[in-house]
């Protein structure tokens, strides 16, 4: 099958990749870019592992084609923080003891930095809403919702 | 062991080890791997639910560009037989490999029947449909009841009933029946003032890890073998593998990934023996990450339930006698979590005639798995329920009547020992005191309470804290940490040496640098593994205590150790650990302290939850509006993480009291295999979830551990389901309390 050449931006880098008509935008992250710090739980779209931004909005990346991508901005878990220090959301999620296996938190930073990004002052219904599309089978999401609002109490305390 | 020892870490909220890759993605979990000339499994399964497997012509698979290899139960070397302690139970190596990949018959609508491994997934998918198998389809049997019926199809020709005073002549699908029994139950109701007596059912709920199975495995020409998985026991994925496959445990290396959640479900293998076979048949490395449907057909769940119990007491509250009955469903083969469920059904009671009875029975649905507390949650709920009524009757507050009747120390239990020092009391109290319970319900709201025992293990762990010529150190063991048990482990090595947590390491090491582990599982994890991590950094506490007083001509006992120094007791030197490791080649060697031990003494975690709901009249759709879990952890080495076991399990059992259930069709295929119809509880369906930690230590533990990861599922079920019963006025005798069903019971008037 022909393959298909797709330049876009991810993290802010320029990148070329080839893929199938087939092969979502996950597979291209996870198996040809090797950014694997977004996860694959479903591939349904129903559990959010793979939240990334698509042109500044959240999106699962399992149901985006690896050819939407063609001249698209794309964010990832990898693209949070910087080398030096973890972004306040990743420091929270620590400090509240808000995951246990790891496996959502990913895609439950992503999806809750868009949030923030949108809504800085999120209350809690606002918060549990904005993720419930994304599972978390470990911590019954007490702490992580208390993790995002200290986080977005740092963040406009320092804005 | 002091209650009220000062300790420096044990009881802070520390950040977790692991806890920058988790957070940045940077963490590599099974699916993250990936070798050099990879190729892709895939597996073809069932659409029948009970059929005869005629014959599998794989030739056009094979024949078909990409395809590498092609696997069916007929690769397994065969012999296999008997039986081997993994997990937390013993695996039947027969059906374990006829599970993997089907025999003679399927036995569930996806069951694995063949393999493919390809250059992709994608030319693997197209590769299987080339497969032709050609089936007999049989009758197949769903249901509990109606498997148990003489006359049912039967699953098994050479599965004839264990348990029964005769000796039976016909096959059946019953594969065991048990009785356990102490004191006389007909007498105890019959001093009775009020007996209640209810029928129960509770479906099969998934653990629903978001991480699907994966693992990358190697088989070398030399018969070296690595496997990369999620497990929750690397050293049992080993051991299983050897049998199954016939490879010594020298040559299979098992490098455990982290891993994205297991709750009981990942202490098996599916996809490592097809993978190792598919490997060493097409000399390639393979991967193999099932899809989410394959997650909800043919893993895990834990078993459906019919249960009955019946509890009587006299009017001033004293129980006088427990009676239980349960048939819990084991999937396509033998092997519910039957028993555990008879012995935790009344565990809670210090009751002295108690008689409980169960049948473990196979039916056409996929295997079950171990799953939280396995057993439990089902036969403890219809306990709870019934207690509650019988509390109701007798115009007691619930609390009160389990406060009167609760397990102790010196209690005895139906499955043998006495209670040694438990924490039930103390629960039941702090939930009476809480202010959830202190506060009043608004008008249409319900509240329940229910209790709930497990057990919790010990068992094996090997551990080695190595330390460095700088002072730092690394403890190496050999427990999957699901939960962040990294961090505790970190903690209670700190606290033995007196130095910084950052200046320890720890890592979970393959099964080449350990001896044997068991699993993360029974919540053994902080206890046993935590016990032995004590050992080690205590023996590394010697070692530095005696190269000090060599360096000073005194004897070990004339020196000190503490906050990572040691002293001359008899003059004025002291010495810092780091020296001593700097220095340690020239005074005799590296420093290092290994422990090798069979932990005894787990301590049971009692747990008691308070739930508040709100019930929708017009569509049944229930709400959680206040809930809290106590429980008693012993000794909270990491409270946050101990809180966040309180709190994950109370949701898992708030998702299987509220929504999840297996749904199937006429052919017996599962018809919600997918998160948006098997529905977990999200974000936007819950409030938070209050905890109180009790800590009532457990005396077999340095520092008065219990493992605290399982108890708290089994509350749950019946805390919400008395719940929905109180706000609508009915009992509820089924779960899940999905809306069509509650509905339903409203309108039943």
């Amino acid at each position: 099958m022909a393959k298909t050449h797709v330049t876009s931006t991810v993290n802010g880098e320029a990148v070329e990749f080839l893929c199938e008509p087939g092969d979502t935008l996950l597979d291209v992250l996870r198996n040809d870019l090797q950014l694997t710090g977004t996860k694959e739980g479903c591939g349904s779209g129903d559990c959010g592992a793979c939240s990334v931004m698509l042109n500044d909005r959240l999106v699962c990346a399992c149901l985006v084609l690896g050819v939407e991508a063609e001249g698209a901005k794309i964010g990832t878990i990898e693209g949070i923080g910087s080398n030096d220090r973890l972004h306040v959301l990743q420091e929270k999620f620590l400090e509240h003891a808000a995951l246990q296996c790891g496996i959502c938190t990913p895609g439950l930073i992503v999806a809750a930095k868009a949030l923030l990004d949108e809504n800085p002052n999120p209350t809690e219904e606002e918060t549990r809403y904005w993720l419930a599309g994304n599972l978390c089978r470990c911590t019954g999401y007490d702490k992580i919702i208390r993790a995002v609002m200290d986080a977005a109490e740092t963040m406009r305390e320092s804005a | 062991m002091s209650e009220a020892r000062d300790f420096k870490y044990i009881g802070q909220r520390t950040i977790r080890p692991d806890g920058a890759d988790k957070v940045t993605g940077r963490a590599n979990y099974a699916a993250d791997f990936a070798l050099p000339g990879m190729i892709w499994g895939k597996i073809l399964r069932s659409p029948h639910a009970h059929a005869k497997v005629l014959s599998i012509d794989t030739s056009k698979a094979e024949a078909y560009p990409g395809v590498f290899a092609v696997a069916t139960h007929a690769d397994f070397p065969g012999g296999e037989g008997g039986s081997i302690e993994a997990g937390e139970s013993a695996v039947n190596l027969k059906d374990l490999s006829r599970n993997i990949l089907a025999d003679d018959k399927v036995l569930y609508a996806g069951h694995a029947v063949a393999a493919v491994a390809a250059v992709s997934e994608r030319v693997a998918e197209e590769a299987l449909e080339l497969i032709e198998v050609s089936y007999e389809v049989l009758p197949h049997v769903m249901e509990i009841e109606d498997a148990m019926q003489a006359d049912a199809p039967v699953l098994h020709e050479d599965m004839f009933t264990k348990g029964l005073d005769e000796e039976p002549d016909k096959p059946s699908n019953v594969a065991t029946r048990t009785e356990l029994k102490m004191g006389d139950v007909e007498a105890g109701f019959a001093e009775a003032d009020v007996i209640v007596e209810r029928e129960f059912k509770v479906s099969r709920a998934h653990q629903g890890y978001i991480e699907p199975h994966a693992c990358t495995v190697r088989y070398d020409e030399d018969g070296q073998s690595l496997i990369w998985c999620s497990t929750q026991g690397h050293f049992d994925v080993r051991a299983l593998n050897s049998q199954l496959l016939g490879i010594e445990l020298s040559r299979l290396k098992v490098i455990p990934a982290e891993i994205g959640g297991g709750f009981g479900g990942k202490t098996t293998v599916y996809l490592e023996p097809i993978a190792l076979i598919l490997s060493r048949k097409s000399g390639k490395p393979v991967k193999m990450v099932m899809d989410r449907d394959e997650v909800f057909m043919a893993t895990g769940p834990t078993s459906a339930a019919n249960l009955k119990a019946k509890v009587g007491a006299k009017k001033d509250g004293t129980i006088t006698a427990m009676q239980g009955w349960m048939a819990y469903d084991a999937g396509a083969f033998a092997g519910s979590p039957m028993m555990p469920g008879v012995m935790t059904m009344f565990t809670p009671y210090d009751c002295p005639n108690v008689l409980v009875e169960g049948y473990d029975v196979v039916l056409n649905r996929s295997k079950t798995a171990a799953y939280r507390a396995p057993g439990a949650p089902q036969s403890e709920f219809a306990a709870e329920m019934v207690v509650n009524e019988v509390a109701e009757k007798l115009g007691m507050d619930p609390i009160d009547l389990r406060l009167q009747n609760a397990a102790k120390e010196g209690t005895q239990t139906i499955y043998g020992p006495k209670l040694k020092r438990v924490g039930l009391v103390e629960c039941l109290e702090a939930a009476k005191n809480s202010p959830h319970y202190q506060s009043a319900l608004a008008e249409g709201q319900g509240r329940g309470i229910a209790a709930g025992f497990w057990f919790n293990i010990g068992g094996s762990s090997s551990v080695t804290v190595n330390m460095h010529s700088d002072g730092t150190g690394s403890i190496i063991e050999g427990s999957p940490d699901i939960g962040g048990s990294r961090a505790s482990m970190q903690m209670m090595v700190a606290e033995v040496l007196g130095i910084p947590l950052d200046r320890l390491k720890p890592i979970v090491a393959d099964t080449d640098t350990l001896p044997y582990n068991g699993t993360t599982g029974g919540s053994r994890t902080t206890f046993a593994t935590g016990m032995a991590v004590i050992e080690a950094a205590e023996k590394v506490v010697e070692q530095v205590k005696a190269r000090a007083a060599a360096l000073w001509n005194v004897t070990a006992e004339q020196v000190e150790y503490a906050d990572g120094v040691v002293r001359n007791l008899a003059g004025e030197e002291s010495i810092s650990l780091a020296e001593v490791c700097k220095s340690a080649a020239q005074t005799g060697g590296e420093i290092s302290g290994s422990a090798n031990i069979n932990a005894r003494g787990a301590g049971p975690s009692f747990a008691v939850h308070l739930c508040d709901v709100e019930v929708d009249q017009e569509t049944g759709k229930v709400d959680v509006t206040r809930y809290t879990a106590i429980q008693d952890a012993g000794k909270a080495i990491h409270p946050g993480y101990v809180e966040g076991q309180y709190q994950g399990g109370a949701v898992q059992g708030i998702g299987w009291a509220l929504n999840e259930e297996y749904v199937y069709n006429d052919k017996g295929q599962v018809d919600n295999a997918g998160f948006l119809d098997y529905r977990v509880p999200l974000a936007s369906d819950l409030p938070m979830i209050d905890t109180i930690v009790v800590e009532v230590p457990n005396a077999f533990h340095p520092y008065g551990v219990r493992g605290v990861g399982e108890s708290g599922i089994i509350p749950p079920l019946g805390a919400v389901g008395w719940a929905v019963g109180n706000a609508i006025d009915r009992k509820v005798e089924e779960l899940p309390c999905s809306p069509p069903r509650v509905l339903s019971m409203i309108q039943s008037g």
